[in-house]
């Protein structure tokens, strides 16, 4: 299998410039910016099938298209490095291992939407991630991949890194253009759409990091070839990212369409102290759980869609026969109610209402009404949101409460019985 | 606000097409100088920003990474989130709580320590995992813990 985005990881020094342009480093921005017009890029980008690995999976070509050319206003390119999705962690070994392969993606980006001004915003806990990629920028501008005039082209560019401050809510694109402009990060009403109206009011193209590290080599290698290392409507691989009960953890790129059962039994090493699978998130916490019957699906973003599920960022937390899946649940409400930024009635009061319930229940202080009342709860909270938060509350905690009822019961049975004997 | 710390802001606002966008990085700038963000901080930052000091207060109050009051010489964050209580994360955290006699959000009366109970910090793969002031720590043991504590008490 060929590696795309983590081919330099593990290499010393793969952050560093000299090594990066040992392996035809900056060539595919020399080629967009000296051979090819924007249009021939999106073109090229949408024959790859590359979509949105944040999580969203939304087609990249397309995204950039939306751009509008005959608005005065600068336009700026906004990487979302701000990783924050539980069970997810790849953006980090980019950043870190590979800052310029990120640096090379947003020139090209750049250049095809016609911006001049990129600001890349990492969480801000990645302080390794921030001073890799400063360095690089760093040695970027040395080297004129970065500032005026880059690589002898009439193209200018800056980049800067923009600190986030721990607030999960900001890997949602508008949130994150809200904090990037210095407000707390409240998600913003769409339309419209930051590619008419984003950072400053000007048109914006928002892109996850594992994305654009995906672009040089496509311009590079060709559309084709990126397509045909995909499944399906996804081009190219993923870095799917595997914690939990399994015995070897970490980040494996595969290609998109690889079974759960493969990355899980193959890759990770298979479930820890020989124990059995219970239950897996396929791609990160919001995405709804899976069970033993379904490893069988293939990760891609339609495959996980058409099953009830969602590929989301990638992220894979694997549970074996110990768990309890009350427990879980509560967990997992734990997460949301306290990182609901509070601005939706439905998601702020909902959020913490649904991690009492679960919270109650696990304790053995369920009634037999709690259990009635949470699907209401639950239910009540996605589609009455501006964001899709409120969505990711109701389909992932729903997929706990409706495949594992039967310990909901026997947790409120079992007290119920106890107190009342 | 002493004239290096003041250069230092204006170089940062520099990067920005709108000054009050450099509110974040200020804040990290300042909290990193001074270990927390005090009331007057809020005051001479929302002036130089041009925005009002209501408005830096709610940012910092958002934001779990900024302190309104100072931190333990050894602050441990430490993760809550799925992988890593799956991995122990909870024995970690109750660990912690009792060796230093403190609840999550509390720093020692000794101000040597402090701990924050967090969400996912994006380290999985080292679960069960916790950030020691600027540095990732995982996997955990019991035993690590205790040493770490000691080591600095």
């Amino acid at each position: 299998m060929e590696r795309v985005t983590s081919r330099h990881f593990g290499q010393e020094n793969s952050h560093r410039l000299e090594n990066y342009l040992k392996d035809k480093g900056y060539e595919g921005a020399r080629k967009a910016l000296t051979s090819m017009t924007p249009a021939v890029i999106i073109d090229e980008l949408k024959r790859s099938y590359l979509r949105g690995l944040g999580g969203a999976g939304f087609a990249t070509g397309m995204k950039w298209g939306f751009i509008p050319k005959d608005n005065p206003k600068p336009k700026y390119l906004v990487v979302n490095g701000d990783e924050g999705e539980p069970g997810t962690f790849k953006d980090k070994y980019i950043l870190e291992q590979d800052p310029h392969a990120l640096l090379e993606g947003i020139i090209i980006t750049c250049y095809t939407i016609g911006s001049h001004k990129a600001y890349v915003y990492i969480r801000g806990e990645y302080l390794k991630s921030i001073t890799r990629l400063q360095s690089a920028i760093d040695e970027a501008y040395k080297n004129n991949f970065l500032g005026k005039e880059i690589m002898g082209t009439s193209f200018d560019l800056d980049v800067v890194i923009h600190q986030g401050a721990g607030a999960y809510i900001c890997g949602e694109e508008t949130a994150l253009l809200e904090s990037l402009e210095g407000k707390k990060g409240f998600p913003r009403l769409k339309p419209p759409f930051p590619a008419v109206n984003g950072l400053f009011n000007c048109p914006t193209v928002i892109n996850n990091v594992e994305t654009l590290a995906c672009v040089a080599p496509i311009i590079l290698n060709g559309s084709e070839w990126f397509f045909k290392l995909g499944y399906m409507n996804q081009g190219g691989n993923r870095l799917f990212c595997v914690s939990g009960h399994v015995n070897k953890p970490g980040v494996y790129e595969l290609p998109n369409g690889t079974t759960l059962r493969e990355i899980i039994y193959t890759h990770a090493g298979g479930i820890r102290n020989g124990r059995t699978l219970k239950a897996v998130i396929p791609g990160g916490i919001s995405a709804p759980i899976l069970t033993p019957d379904q490893l069988d699906v293939k990760m891609d973003f339609d495959s996980l869609k058409a099953l009830g599920s969602m590929a989301g960022s990638g992220g894979i937390i694997v549970m074996d026969d110990t768990t309890d899946m009350v427990w879980a649940a509560m967990v997992a409400a734990r997460f949301f109610a306290h990182e609901s930024c509070g601005q939706c009635s439905p998601c702020r009061e909902g959020s913490g209402w649904v991690y009492r319930n679960i919270k109650r229940i696990y304790h053995g202080e369920g009634r037999p009404g709690d259990l009635k009342n949470l699907p209401g709860i639950i239910n009540n909270i996605g589609g009455n949101t501006i964001c899709a938060f409120g969505d990711a509350v109701t389909m992932s905690i729903g997929s706990y409460v409706s495949k594992f009822r039967s310990e909901f019961e026997n947790k409120i049975k079992s007290e119920y019985a106890k107190t009342n004997h | 606000m002493d004239a290096n710390l003041r250069q230092e802001i204006d170089k940062i606002v520099g990067l920005y097409e709108e000054k009050k966008a450099a509110l974040l990085p200020v804040l990290h700038l300042v909290q990193d100088k001074k270990g927390f963000i005090s009331p007057e901080s809020e005051q001479q930052i929302g002036d130089i920003l041009g925005v009002p000091v209501v408005h830096v207060h709610e940012v910092v109050s958002f934001y779990h990474l900024f302190h309104q009051a100072p931190k333990g010489k050894c602050h441990f964050s430490v993760c809550q989130t799925t992988s890593c209580a799956l991995l122990g994360g909870e024995r970690i955290i109750g660990h912690i709580k009792k060796r230093l006699n403190i609840k999550a959000g509390e720093t020692t009366p000794d101000g040597k320590f402090s701990l924050s109970v967090v969400e996912c910090l994006g380290a999985c793969e080292i679960a069960p995992m916790m950030q020691l002031n600027k540095e990732y720590k995982g996997p955990l043991t019991i035993e690590d813990i205790d040493r770490l504590i000691d080591q600095n008490k």
